[in-house]
């Protein structure tokens, strides 16, 4: 084992694991996080924890995850590039491991023009790649970036996002590939609506042998009404979202529309389920925590295994 | 070359409202060839400058100037005899010629009239777009001949992030996606192997992170 | 001055094709246009810039107009359009000054449009006797008024 993660071992026992997210609060309160973490608690393995997603302000992940893992949670520490250099970004993972936190994503994030702050200066000092590289070496070798000796190292059972929809499609594997060299263990990736073309990115996947590098999560989100489907599809930069799926919703009434949403999710799932590389599933339930115990049950996924 | 832009007249007005005699000087390098500050834009500066002051009851002098260029001492020793009877400069010179005129005339404020934007290229006509942020270590052979440090919006040295769509930036579809040339490139000079070569992090301290940067020649220095 | 008797100055800026011999048509047709224009004769309307745009409003200028040929027409082929974006640059630059980019115009015709050079004449003389004298006149009348 790399780390004392729950989700790493489900993951080594060879169970589907199940992962969700937590968005933190655009304020101060700490209650905001408990009640998200005691709708999710038994039901998933692990919590991912954003950290200023879609670079709006919001309380730090690394603070949230800290309250999660007082209830007993198992958080998964986000962590984007954009906001942070070396000197910040390593001394966060210190601390984050000293509290607990056994499990961290790599991301570069969004452009800081999507946020409430788009005025602000960006930091990328590095790219999620080499954060990859970096918790690595800090893990494996007990070494910062610039080589000097940590005591102790953090254990952290890196992860970090792939999107099998984003262009251009050729280097969508040879990407997979590259954070699989530089030490990544797990894998969440975008939400799943094309099923049809994440099977074929799987199948390059499977090729090279990737998915018995890194465990793949396949990740959805289920859709609330037509106008969420409508604007996943059109305004959010390398989201495939096929129009049938946008039909469907269309066919039911519109107060049924979201249990529709929940519905194609908990299919989606059990697809995901058959293919063959698979190793779980990362259920991003934005703003809709309540539903995932739902999905996970609906799914057949339930109780989680104990570890 | 640097690539500027004339900066809004009320700010430039703004900047010069307490002068009465000025020069405004442009510079026939970089800044002529982008048309933010040579000869010519002096002229049609120091116009609307002066119709602007007019029409609300005032005069302006000004002394309509170009040197060769604002960032060698030579070239700036020619304004001497000129300066000091004049109340300031209006520099159209990119930031770096500013500094210097500045540097050379202490007792005469030297005011900036034009934003420096980046090093760029002239794509085509009247449009001109970044190509180089002088990072100080260049990794062009490493890219494809293209560079990531300005042509992504997130400088990725391993890109291009899940935002790329369409072969357009996630920031705004205007931006071509740096990584999205990168990866054509490579493929047109057959080299698309070389994607999976992990670009180590780089070391920003010979860019602006290291503090004011410089060059020194000891073989050409007097 | 009063409004009524404010008698502008206006400068064309016209293209050799087109405009200028329209004007002369204007004038053998004997068709009356304003005497306030004073013609500047170019080889093409894509010779103008926006420099000369402005020199003529400093030279005291209360409105100026480009006329070049009927787009599509030119016979330097771009020519009037790209007279059409220096304008469009000019009359920002005149606005932003708060100088007035109405001002300043550009027309195209023919040269068989000598009815329309002074249709033209006309239009671009009435809007600029609504619009006044030049701003830096008017400030020059008024630094006068205060002095004496
Ligand atoms: S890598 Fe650095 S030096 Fe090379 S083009 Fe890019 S910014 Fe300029
Ligand atoms: S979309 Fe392309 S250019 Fe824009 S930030 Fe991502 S990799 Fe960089
Ligand atoms: S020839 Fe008349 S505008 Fe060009």
């Amino acid at each position: 084992m790399k780390s004392a993660s729950r989700l790493e071992k489900v993951l080594e026992k060879g169970e589907f694991a199940v992962t969700s997210e937590c968005g933190p609060p655009r304020g101060a309160d700490a209650e905001v996080i408990r009640k998200k973490g005691e709708l999710l608690r038994d039901v998933v393995d692990a919590v991912n924890v954003t950290d200023n997603q879609t670079s709006v302000v919001r309380m730090s992940s690394a603070a949230s995850c800290f309250i999660l893992k007082g209830m007993g949670l198992d958080p998964v520490l986000q962590m984007v590039t954009r906001d942070r250099n070396r000197i910040a970004i390593q001394s966060d993972i210190l601390g984050a491991a000293a509290v607990g936190v056994n499990n961290i994503l790599c991301l570069s994030g969004d452009h800081q023009v999507f946020g409430d702050h788009p005025k602000a200066k960006n930091v990328y000092d590095m790219d999620s790649i080499q954060l990859i590289h970096s918790v690595k070496t800090m893990r494996d070798e007990g070494k910062f970036i610039e080589g000097e000796e940590i005591k102790p190292p953090p254990k952290l059972f890196i992860g970090a996002a792939c999107n099998p929809f984003a262009d251009p499609f050729e280097i969508r594997v040879p990407r997979l590939a590259k954070k699989a060299a530089a030490g990544v263990d797990f894998i969440q990736t975008q939400c799943i609506y094309n099923l049809d073309k994440f099977e074929e990115w799987m199948k390059g996947v499977r090729d090279r042998g990737l998915h018995e590098k890194v465990y793949i999560l396949a990740g959805v989100t289920p859709m609330k009404s037509v106008g969420m489907a409508k604007y996943m599809k059109n305004m959010v930069p390398g989201m495939d979202v096929p129009d049938e799926i946008i039909e469907r919703l269309k066919g039911v009434d519109k107060e049924k529309r979201a249990e529709e949403g929940i519905k194609i999710c908990i299919e989606t799932i059990q697809r995901l389920r058959e293919i063959e590389g698979v190793s779980g599933v990362h259920i991003m339930a934005i703003e809709w925590e309540e539903k995932v115990e739902e999905i996970v049950k609906g799914a057949g996924l339930y109780p989680r295994p104990q570890v | 070359m640097i690539v500027g832009e004339r900066k809004p007249m009320e700010e430039i007005e703004a900047m010069i409202d307490p002068f009465e005699k000025i020069i405004v000087l442009g510079c026939r390098e970089c800044v002529t060839v982008c048309s933010a500050g040579g000869e010519k834009e002096v002229g049609i500066l120091s116009a609307a400058l002066r119709l602007s002051r007019e029409q609300k009851g005032r005069t302006i002098e000004i002394k309509e100037f170009a040197l060769e260029r604002q960032c060698d001492h030579e070239y700036i020793e020619q304004i001497r005899s000129m300066v000091p009877n004049y109340q300031a400069v209006l520099s159209m010179a990119c930031g770096a010629g500013v500094q210097f005129v500045a540097e050379f005339y202490p007792e005469i404020p030297v005011l900036p009239a034009i934003n420096t934007n980046f090093i760029g290229v002239t794509e085509e006509q009247g449009y001109w777009t970044e190509r180089c942020q002088a990072c100080g270590n260049c990794v062009l052979h490493l890219t494809g001949g293209i560079c990531p440090v300005s042509r992504c919006s997130k400088s990725l040295l391993n890109g291009p992030c899940g935002g790329s769509s369409d072969g357009k930036c996630e920031v705004n579809k205007e931006i071509v996606c740096g990584w999205q040339l990168i990866i054509e490139r490579l493929k047109s000079l057959g080299q698309l192997e070389r994607y999976e070569e992990y670009i180590p992090i780089k070391d920003w301290s010979t860019s602006r992170d290291g503090g004011p940067r410089k060059v020194v020649r000891e073989d050409l220095r007097l | 001055m009063s409004e009524e008797s404010f008698e502008p100055k206006i400068v064309a800026f016209c293209c050799h094709y087109c405009a200028y011999t329209a004007a002369d048509l204007a004038g053998s047709m004997r068709l009356q246009y304003p005497p306030n224009v004073r013609i500047i004769r170019l080889p093409c309307t894509g010779k103008v810039d926006v420099l000369h745009l402005l020199r003529a409003f400093e030279d005291g200028a209360d409105g100026v107009y480009v006329a070049g040929c009927m787009e599509g027409d030119c016979h330097f082929i771009n020519g009037n359009f790209r007279a059409k974006k220096r304008v469009h640059y000019a009359k920002k630059l005149l606005d932003e000054i708060g100088f007035g980019g109405d001002r300043l115009e550009m027309f195209n015709m023919s040269a068989a449009m000598g009815p329309r050079f002074a249709e033209v004449a006309k239009e671009m003389v009435e809007r600029i006797k609504k619009l006044g004298p030049s701003p830096i006149k008017k400030a020059k009348a008024q630094k006068g008024g205060d002095e004496s």
